[in-house]
C-alpha cells in the first residue's frame, strides 16, 4: 500500500524545480543581486558578533518602541521593491506603443501591477501606519508599553513573513496576475490554476492576522492605559485617530479574512462561492471585498491625519484650531466609512437607486475631511509658521491631498464614473490621495518623530531634496494620467497602439524618475544623519518644542518610557507643564514592573509562514506537521506564566541621573 | 547637580510638579476587553458567512434543497447539547467564584463532553450529506451552508482545545487571578459560539426547510 | 523605607496576578458574574425560546413562509439578548461603558453589511443575471425557478 503512495508528491506537493525562474532574466540578475546583498548583510552582521544583540534586544523584544521601529524599517524596505515595480510599470508603458512590445510581456507585467499594490497597501502603508502608532501612542498617552506586549511582538512577525511570502513569490513560482484584489473569476481555479493568487491569498491571510491582532491591541491600551487626568476628550488627535483606525481594523478586516477564506476554498475544494456555475456568484465577492476596502483606504489615512495635526499645532506655536470638532469628523468618517463602498463598483450593474444612494453618502463623507483641512489652516492663521521638514510635508499634503479629494468627489457621480470607472482618472485619483495623504503624512510622521527614537534629528538638506523631488515628481508623473483617463485609457495595459498618447507616458516615466530621486534623497538622509549624528544631536528630548506628552521624555526614552506616571490637567499636556513651570522629578524612584523579551511570537508566526507556503504549494504532509507544531507552540507558550520582571529602583537612578547629566551639559 | 537618591523626600511633594505626575500607578488589566474586541471582529467574520449564504442561500443548482435535506430533529438534540454546555459552563464559572479547584474542572469536564457531542453529531451530519452527494460542491447552497456551520464547528473545536489545555493549567496552578482570567475569556467565546448557533439554526436550518 | 534591590516584590505580585507583564490592580468591578439563580432563568428562557420555534416548523404551524420567516427571526434576535444578559452578563457599566459601545458599533455595522449585501446583491442580480429570478426578500417560488440555473452559461 505505501508503495502506491508517491512520496514526491507528498512531501513537496506541486512543487518543483521548474518553479524557480531560470529562464527570466529580470528575475535572475534580481536574485542574483538580493543572494549578493543578502550574504553582504548576514556576513556583516556575523563578523561584527551581532546575532546574539539582535536576537535579544530586537526579534524577541516586546518593547513598543522598538517594534515601532522595525515596522517602519519593513516598510522602508518593501517601499523600494514596491516602487521598482512602478518603475518598471512606467518604462514599459512609455515604451510599447505599435510595433514595439516592449521588455515586459503581459504575463510578467501582470503580475508587477498586482505585487504593486499589494506592497504598497500591505507592506508599505499599512506597516508604516502601524509602526508609528504603536511608536507614538503609549508615550503621547503616558503608558509604559502597550496592553499586550506579547502579541505586538507576534503581530509584527505576522505582517513581516506575509511580506515575506510575497518576496519569496519572486523567485519560487509566482505572483498573482489579478491586480491587488484579486476578482473571481479570474482568480478562481480555472482563471488561475497556479500558486500565484495562492501567494496572494497567505500572504494577507498571515498578515492580516497580525493587524487584527494590533488592532484589538491598541483599542485596548487607549482605553485602558491613559495616565491620571486623560480623559477621552484630553487625548492628544494623534491618539483619537489611532483609536478610531484600530477601530476600523478591527471591524474591517475579519472581512477580508472571511472573503479570502471563501477564495481559497473555492481554488483548493471547488466550492462554489464565486465560481461561474453550479450557483456561485463572482459580485458578491467584488460586494464583499469592497466592504473591506473602503475602511481599509481610512484606516491608511486617519493616522496620517492625526500627524497632520500634531505637525501643524506644533509648528505653529499654538493649539489645534477645534479640538472638539476634530474629534467628532474622525468619529463620523469612521462610520460613514462603511456606508460608501459601492463607490468602487457602480459600473457592475446595481442599478440608479443604489447608485445615487451611495454616490450621495460618497459625497457627503468628504465634508468631515473638509471640517479637518479648514481646522488646520485656521490653526495656521496667526500662528508663528516654522518651515522644518515635518511643516513642509503639511503644506504638501494639504495642497496635493484636496486635489486628489476633489477628483474623488467627481467620481463620485454615478455617470462621470461610467466614463472614468478602471480608466487611468482613477488611478490618478487614487494615488494622488494615498500618495499626497499617506505617503506625505509617513514623511512628516518620520521627520518628526525621529529625533525621539534615535536621539538626534534627520539632516535638513536631504531631507528637503526628498520633499522637493517628491511632490514635484508626483505632479509630473500623474498629471499626464489624469488626461489620459480622460481622453478614455483604461488601467493595466502593457501595450498601446495609438502613438499620440506616448508622449504623456513619457512624461509620467520621467516624473516616476523625479520620485525615485525623492526615494534615494530620503536613503541619503538617513545615511548622513546617522553619520552626523552629534551634530544632530536631540539633547533635550523636546527638539521641536512639541506639545504632548511624547516629548517630556529623553530622546530615546528609557526602556521604562516615564520614571513616574505623568498626571495630565488639560489637553496638549506637555504643553501645559512647561507653561507652568514644570521640572522633572530627580529623586523618589521606585521599582518598575516590565514585560519580558520572547521569542515565541517569531516562532509562531514562522511557523505559519512555513503552512502558508506549504499550502501554497499543496505540501498537504508539511501543512499538517506545521499545523500540529502551531498548536504545540501555542499551547506551550500559554503554559509561561512568567513573562514579566521589574526595573529596580537603583537601575531608574542611574537613568534618570544620566539624563540630568545630558540636561545640564547642554544648557 | 542635586545628590540623586531612592529615597522619598518630604520636599518632593511641594512642588508645583508634583502635581503632573503620580508615584506608582497601575494601569487596568486589558484582557477582558481585548477579548470582547476579538469576539465583536469574530462577529463580523459569521457575519460575512451569513451574508453570503443569504445570497447563495436559494441557489440549488439544480441539486437537494434545505428541505430535502435537513434533519431537524438531530438539530434539535445538537441545539440541546450545545445549550446545556452553555450552563454547565456557567456552573463551572460559579465553581470558580467559590474557589472550588475541583468542582469546576468537574463542570468544564461535562461542558467539553457536551462540546464534543455536538462536533460529533455534526460531523456525522456532514458525512451522510457528504456521503448523498449533498457535500459543499454540489451548489451555492451547499457550500455557503458548509462554511458557515463548518466555520462554527471550528470555533467550538477550538474551543474545546482550549478547555482541555485550561483544565490542565488549573490543574498544575490553581485558580489564580490569571487562570480566573482565562477562564472568563473562555465563558464569552463559549457563550459567543451559542449565540452564533442561535443564529444558525435559525437562519439555516429552520427558514432553510420553509418552502 | 528603602525599596528592594531587585526583581522582587513577591507579595505585590502574589496578590494582584501578572498579566502579560502588566499588574492587575482588581478586576473590574462592575463586571456582573451572574448567580445560580440567573443561570437558571438565562437557560429555562433559552430553552422555551428554542422549543417554539422548532415545533413552529416541524409543525408546519404558520402557513405563510414570510410570517413564519420573521416570527422564527424574532425569537432569535429575543434568544440572542436573553443569552447576551443572562450568560455574557452584558451590562452598560462593564469596562466603563466600553463592552457595549463596542457591541453597538459592531451590530451597527453587521446590520449595514447584511442589509447592505442584500440590497446590492438583490439589484445586481436582476439586472446582470436575467433567467435566474432570485428573490432573495421574499421566499422563492419552490423548485422549478432554480432548475433552470444550471441550463445557464458562465454570465459576466
Amino acid at each position: 500500500m505505501l508503495d502506491q503512495i508517491d512520496m514526491t508528491k507528498l512531501i513537496f506537493g506541486r512543487l518543483s524545480w521548474e518553479a524557480i525562474p531560470f529562464h527570466e532574466p529580470i528575475l535572475l540578475i534580481t536574485f542574483i543581486g538580493v543572494l549578493i546583498g543578502g550574504v553582504a548583510v548576514l556576513g556583516a552582521v556575523s563578523y561584527f558578533r551581532l546575532w546574539g544583540p539582535l536576537w535579544r534586544d530586537w526579534i524577541t523584544s516586546i518593547d513598543h518602541k522598538k517594534i515601532g521601529i522595525m515596522y517602519v524599517i519593513l516598510g522602508v524596505v518593501m517601499l523600494l521593491r514596491g516602487f521598482a515595480d512602478a518603475l518598471m510599470m512606467r518604462a514599459q508603458q512609455a515604451l510599447s506603443f505599435g510595433d514595439s512590445a516592449g521588455f515586459l510581456p503581459p504575463h510578467h507585467y501582470d503580475q508587477i501591477f498586482t505585487a504593486h499594490g499589494v506592497i504598497m497597501i500591505f507592506f508599505v502603508a499599512m506597516p508604516l501606519v502601524t509602526g508609528l502608532m504603536n511608536y507614538v501612542v503609549p508615550l503621547q498617552i503616558g503608558a509604559r508599553d502597550v496592553a499586550f506586549p506579547f502579541l505586538n511582538n507576534f503581530s509584527f512577525w505576522m505582517t513581516t513573513f506575509g511580506a515575506g511570502l510575497v518576496m519569496a513569490s519572486l523567485f519560487v513560482g509566482e505572483f498573482a496576475r489579478t491586480g491587488w484584489l484579486a476578482y473571481p473569476p479570474l482568480s478562481g481555479i480555472l482563471g488561475s490554476p497556479d500558486v500565484g493568487v495562492d501567494y496572494y491569498i497567505w500572504a494577507l491571510q498571515i498578515a492580516g492576522v497580525g493587524t487584527l491582532l494590533s488592532g484589538i491591541n491598541l483599542i485596548a491600551t487607549i482605553v485602558k492605559m491613559r495616565a491620571p487626568g486623560m480623559n477621552m476628550m484630553k487625548m492628544p488627535v494623534f491618539t483619537w485617530t489611532a483609536l478610531c483606525t484600530n477601530v476600523l481594523i478591527v471591524a474591517a478586516f475579519p472581512i477580508l479574512t472571511a472573503v479570502l477564506g471563501m477564495l481559497s476554498l473555492d481554488r483548493v475544494f471547488s466550492t462554489n462561492f464565486f465560481t461561474n456555475d453550479l450557483g456561485g456568484n463572482a459580485m458578491m465577492y467584488v460586494n464583499l471585498i469592497w466592504i473591506w476596502g473602503h475602511p481599509e483606504v481610512y484606516i491608511l489615512v486617519l493616522p496620517a491625519f492625526g500627524i497632520f495635526s500634531e505637525v501643524v499645532a506644533t509648528f505653529c506655536g499654538k493649539r489645534l484650531f477645534g479640538y472638539t470638532s476634530m474629534v467628532y469628523a474622525t468619529i463620523v468618517i469612521t462610520i460613514l466609512s462603511y456606508l460608501v463602498w459601492l463607490h468602487h463598483f457602480f459600473t457592475m450593474g446595481s442599478g440608479a437607486s443604489v447608485n445615487s444612494f451611495f454616490g450621495i453618502t460618497t459625497m457627503i463623507i468628504s465634508i468631515p475631511t473638509g471640517a479637518k483641512i479648514f481646522n488646520w489652516l485656521f490653526t495656521m492663521y496667526r500662528g508663528r509658521i516654522r518651515y522644518e521638514l515635518p511643516m513642509l510635508w503639511t503644506i504638501g499634503f494639504m495642497i496635493t491631498f484636496v486635489i486628489g479629494g476633489m477628483t474623488g468627489v467627481l467620481l463620485a457621480v454615478p455617470p462621470a464614473d461610467f466614463v472614468l470607472h478602471n480608466s487611468l482618472f482613477l488611478i490618478a485619483h487614487f494615488h494622488n490621495v494615498i500618495i499626497g495623504g499617506v505617503v506625505f503624512g509617513m514623511f512628516a510622521g518620520i521627520n518628526y518623530w525621529f529625533p525621539k527614537a534615535f536621539g538626534y534629528k534627520l539632516d535638513d538638506f536631504w531631507g528637503r531634496c526628498s520633499f522637493w523631488f517628491w511632490v514635484i515628481g508626483f505632479w509630473v508623473a500623474f498629471t499626464p494620467l489624469y488626461v489620459l483617463g480622460f481622453m478614455g485609457v483604461t488601467r493595466r495595459l502593457s501595450h498601446f497602439d495609438d502613438p499620440s498618447l506616448q508622449i504623456w507616458f513619457q512624461i509620467a516615466a520621467f516624473g516616476a524618475v523625479l520620485i525615485a530621486l525623492g526615494i534615494a534623497s530620503f536613503i541619503i538622509q538617513l545615511v548622513v544623519s546617522f553619520l552626523r549624528r552629534d551634530k544632530l544631536r536631540d539633547t533635550t528630548g523636546d527638539p521641536w518644542g512639541g506639545r504632548t506628552l511624547e516629548w517630556s521624555t529623553s530622546s530615546p526614552p528609557p526602556d521604562y518610557n516615564f520614571a513616574f506616571t505623568p498626571r495630565v490637567h488639560d489637553n496638549d499636556a506637555w504643553a501645559d507643564m512647561k507653561a507652568n513651570g514644570y521640572t522633572r522629578p530627580l529623586e523618589g524612584f521606585v521599582p518598575i514592573h516590565m514585560p519580558k523579551n520572547t521569542g515565541a511570537g517569531f516562532i509562531i508566526a514562522a511557523l505559519s509562514a512555513v503552512i502558508g507556503f506549504a499550502l501554497i504549494w499543496h505540501m498537504w504532509l508539511v501543512a499538517g506537521l506545521g499545523f500540529v507544531a502551531l498548536m504545540a507552540a501555542i499551547i506551550t507558550h500559554t503554559f509561561n506564566y512568567k513573562r514579566d520582571y521589574y526595573i529596580s529602583a537603583d537601575d531608574v537612578v542611574l537613568t534618570e541621573a544620566n539624563r540630568t547629566r545630558l540636561l545640564d551639559s547642554h544648557v | 547637580m542635586s545628590e540623586i537618591s531612592h529615597n522619598s523626600a518630604a520636599t518632593m511633594d511641594a512642588s508645583p510638579s508634583s502635581r503632573y505626575f503620580v508615584k506608582e500607578h497601575h494601569p487596568e488589566n486589558g484582557t477582558l476587553l481585548g477579548f470582547w474586541m476579538y469576539l465583536m471582529s469574530d462577529c463580523l467574520i459569521f457575519a460575512c458567512l451569513f451574508a453570503t449564504y443569504a445570497v447563495l442561500g436559494r441557489n440549488y443548482a439544480g441539486g437537494p434543497t434545505g428541505a430535502e435535506l435537513f434533519d431537524l430533529p438531530l438539530v434539535a438534540v445538537n441545539t440541546s447539547l450545545l445549550l446545556l454546555s452553555s450552563i454547565t459552563y456557567g456552573f463551572a464559572m460559579l465553581e470558580m467564584q467559590k474557589q472550588k479547584v475541583k468542582t469546576t474542572l468537574i463542570w468544564l469536564a461535562v461542558t467539553g463532553l457536551l462540546g464534543a457531542g455536538f462536533i460529533y453529531l455534526e460531523l456525522y451530519e456532514f458525512a451522510h450529506l457528504i456521503h448523498e452527494g449533498a457535500g459543499p460542491q454540489r451548489s451555492g447552497f451547499l457550500t455557503s451552508f458548509f462554511a458557515l456551520v463548518a466555520t462554527h464547528g471550528l470555533h467550538v473545536s477550538f474551543g474545546i482545545v482550549w478547555l482541555v489545555t485550561l483544565m490542565f493549567q488549573i490543574n498544575k496552578h490553581g485558580l489564580t487571578p490569571e487562570n480566573g482570567r482565562r477562564l472568563m475569556c473562555l465563558s464569552m467565546f463559549w457563550h459567543f459560539l451559542d449565540v452564533v448557533w442561535i443564529g444558525v439554526f435559525t437562519f439555516v436550518y429552520l427558514m432553510g426547510v420553509l418552502p | 523605607m528603602s525599596a528592594p534591590q531587585h526583581q522582587e516584590h513577591p507579595s505585590h505580585a502574589e496578590k494582584y496576578g501578572h498579566q502579560d507583564g502588566f499588574d492587575v490592580h482588581h478586576h473590574d468591578h462592575t463586571a456582573d458574574h451572574g448567580s445560580l439563580k440567573s443561570y437558571t432563568i438565562g437557560f429555562v428562557l433559552a430553552v422555551i425560546l428554542t422549543a417554539i420555534p422548532f415545533w413552529l416548523v416541524m409543525g408546519n404551524v404558520i402557513e405563510k413562509s414570510s410570517t413564519a420567516g420573521l416570527v422564527l427571526l424574532g425569537l432569535a434576535v429575543v434568544q440572542i439578548v436573553v443569552h447576551m444578559i443572562y450568560f455574557l452578563h452584558m451590562n452598560s457599566k462593564s469596562e466603563g461603558g466600553w463592552t457595549i459601545l463596542a457591541l453597538i458599533f459592531t451590530i451597527m455595522v453587521v446590520v449595514i453589511m447584511l442589509a447592505g449585501s442584500l440590497w446590492v446583491m438583490y439589484h445586481l442580480n436582476h439586472n446582470m443575471m436575467p433567467g435566474m429570478s432570485q428573490d432573495l426578500i421574499q421566499e422563492a417560488v419552490p423548485g422549478s425557478m432554480q432548475n433552470m440555473q444550471h441550463n445557464m452559461p458562465g454570465m459576466k
